[in-house]
């Protein structure tokens, strides 16, 4: 089955003026098994692009969620042979991101990452602890293996480095909706739209940090977003471990309606 | 020339701070490379504040107030400056002249106050109202509530679960001073856990807190700022050596954990090619790994290049870049990094990096104590035991500096229960 690239999905939610839904899971969380039922059962209830964490033991950007999630898998013997692996055998359609930090990626050494990642079907790759000043290898990987090299953009990203990350990113743009970790929140920050409006680009923009409700998706989406990335929610369904997979679709369902109803 | 003068040595030599001007397109390459090593490999939210904290630096620095204000903290509050002490029985087992640099008179009674005193002053200028930091030992952490303390930030540090169980007392210390501590129950509960509990905190309160970070470790420009503030050390051990014996050292003899005390005692003489310059790093119970964790810490004898918190140094980590838990019977050597120059100068062979096992350092601990009536860290005593090894040897140099970087009170539970075996 053929999956599609970054760049269809934004082309097709365009056409059909529709809001995108992201979705983030961790790899091999609980078991490299269970991670081709989570995908699918996330396809199933409307994520547009599915984002899939490949673990790191030292995650500074990420909350204790995600990094509960990150030593389940590491426990579960998670490595990047067997991540590949496990993205090459996923059945679904939709547009594939490996999410991970530059060590992993740097001691498995850059070219060859990369070229495993397009060869396993990945079409993005966002890696939040480089700074743009530091991505032209990886960049120049990316363009060869036809992979999107995704940026984070924060509250505190100043005028000057928006538009460096407006040079060297595809795909879409990670908005950060606000200071802080990847975790659940509230409400969606005052900065969302601030950031939102000061990043002018033909590049799709997609918010995400602290996401999980779905008035939260349709506030962001009214707001001007492409697309809304949730992560947190999805992982804590998986840690609590009853009927994952019927709430991963309900809830994916709930988010994309949500959506819908901004567009 | 002022003694606090953090500025004048740090551009010298094509070493140190480098800002690395090559361009890739028409962005520029990252700055703060120590050769390879080093830069800022951090989350994009955290980019703005490591400007704004260079910027802040590069500003006060020269600042003839700020100077004479972290000189009246350095000698009032901290008790600077320390003695060059000629220990006169060790000299005579090992038939060297050795002497000590007292770091463990700080007040605090470590090195780390130094620097603590440094960039809180900094962090007082540029305005910030809240310090956070993380604590191994426990000594960074104790030094950081003592300035938070006394300059009225409110001060919260971070520190692993197994480093509050080990260290209860510098822990208390820290309370009594009014500072919240943040045990850390994630990963392997020691020194790397806090510092990815401090980053977290840090981006999010990036507006009103200053993360003071407690070793040459971390993105730029936090080595450089680290390692000007511990510089000190090294300065007055020039002046000193000058004053006793008219020539400098053939050796200086540093532990190195992250790595502060052993820039701050060896920036000063890296120009000065006849001084031998010997970091010591924790052995723990010999350079093994499993697929997990490490037997040791010892990075820049057995570590790989890799990227830890904010730079590109020697770590310890598994082949799909894991990073490994660190041992070591010292809390404050127990990291799987160390700071990027450090990395640099010993991979140009400007420092030469050695280890010494637990068993090694307990040893020395014991030697120090009943030899000079002086009980030090067991973090220095890895810095001690090397005298032994390079005695044996005839490697030892005719006039030889340890710096003795802390007192070792703070050990006396861990050198009694490593005594049983426990």
């Amino acid at each position: 089955m053929r999956r599609q690239k970054i760049s269809e999905k934004f082309g097709e939610l365009r056409e059909r003026k529709e809001g995108g839904l992201i979705c983030y899971v961790m790899a091999g969380d609980p078991s490299v098994e269970a991670t081709g039922e989570i995908v699918k059962a996330l396809e199933n209830g409307g994520a547009d692009i599915i984002e899939i964490g490949f673990p790191f033991s030292d995650p500074v950007a990420d909350g204790l969620t995600i990094q509960a999630a990150g030593q389940r898998a590491l426990a579960a013997g998670m490595s990047i042979q067997r991540y590949f692996d496990l993205i090459k055998d996923l059945d679904v359609q939709v547009p594939l991101v490996c999410m991970t930090y530059y060590n992993p990626v740097f001691r498995y050494g850059v070219d060859k990452f990369i070229e495993r990642a397009s060869e396993a079907g990945i079409s993005g790759l966002i890696i939040p602890d480089i700074p743009i000043e530091e991505t032209a290898d990886l960049k120049k990987s990316c363009e060869k293996n036809g992979l999107d090299l995704i940026f984070l953009i924060a509250p505190t990203t100043t005028d000057e480095r928006v538009r460096k990350i407006l040079e060297r990113g595809s795909g879409f743009l990670y908005l950060v909706s606000r200071l802080g970790v990847t975790g659940t929140r509230e409400n969606v920050s005052s900065s969302t739209n601030e950031l939102l409006s000061r990043v002018e680009t033909e590049i799709p923009k997609a918010v995400g940090f602290g996401i999980s409700t779905g008035r939260q998706a349709n506030e962001v989406i009214q707001a001007g977003a492409d697309a809304v990335i949730v992560g947190s929610a999805f992982v804590r369904i998986i840690e609590e471990g009853q009927n994952v997979n019927e709430k991963l679709e309900a809830l994916a369902r709930d988010l994309k309606y949500s959506i819908l109803n901004a567009s | 020339m002022a003694e606090t003068k953090v500025s004048e040595s740090q551009t010298k030599g094509s070493y140190s701070n480098e800002l690395a001007g090559s361009k890739t397109g028409n962005i520029t390459q990252v700055r703060g490379k120590y050769g390879k090593y080093g830069g800022q490999y951090v989350p994009e939210v955290l980019m703005p504040a490591l400007e704004e904290l260079e910027k802040g630096y590069e500003r006060y620095k020269n600042d003839s107030k700020f100077i004479a204000e972290l000189e009246h903290y350095l000698r009032d509050f901290a008790g600077r400056k320390t003695p060059l002490y000629f220990a006169r029985n060790l000299s005579k087992k090992y038939g060297s002249k050795i002497y000590l640099k007292r770091e463990d008179l700080v007040h605090g009674g470590a090195h780390k106050l130094n620097n603590a005193i440094g960039q809180a002053l900094l962090a007082k200028y540029m305005g910030k109202t809240r310090l956070i930091a993380e604590t191994g030992a426990g000594q960074h952490g104790t030094a950081t509530a003592m300035v938070g303390a006394n300059l009225g930030f409110e001060t919260i540090v971070y520190m692993g679960a197994k480093d509050v169980k080990r260290q209860q007392m510098n822990t208390y210390r820290m309370k009594l001073m009014g500072t919240e501590v943040k045990a850390i129950s994630t990963g392997s509960k020691t020194l790397k856990d806090a510092i990815n509990e401090a980053f977290r905190d840090w981006v999010t309160n990036i507006v009103n807190t200053h993360y003071l970070i407690g070793s040459v470790v971390g993105p730029y420009p936090y080595p450089m700022i680290v390692r000007d503030f511990q510089s000190v050390i090294g300065r007055e051990v020039k002046e000193q050596i000058m004053g006793k014996e008219g020539r400098m050292p053939d050796s200086i003899i540093a532990c190195a954990g992250g790595g502060s005390n052993a820039m701050g005692i060896f920036h000063p003489f890296v120009e000065d090619k006849e001084v031998k310059l010997i970091a010591v790093e924790a052995g723990g119970k010999g350079l093994k790994c499993t697929e997990k964790a490490a037997f040791h810490s010892a990075c820049l004898c057995a570590g790989e290049e890799g990227i830890l918190h904010g730079a590109l140094t020697k770590v310890l980590q598994d082949k799909n870049g894991q990073i490994l838990e660190s041992e070591s019977v010292s809390a404050g050597l127990d990291y799987s990094g160390v700071g990027p120059e450090l990395a640099y100068l010993a991979e140009s062979r400007r420092v030469t990096a050695l280890y010494a096992t637990d068993d090694e350092a307990v040893e020395a601990f014991h030697e120090l104590s009943r030899l000079e009536g002086i009980i030090p860290a067991l973090e220095s005593s890895h810095a001690l035991a090397y005298l032994k090894k390079a005695a044996e040897n005839g490697e030892l140099g005719d006039i030889v500096v340890v710096n003795l970087s802390g007192r070792g009170d703070k050990d006396l539970e861990t050198v009694l229960s490593f005594k049983r075996g426990i």
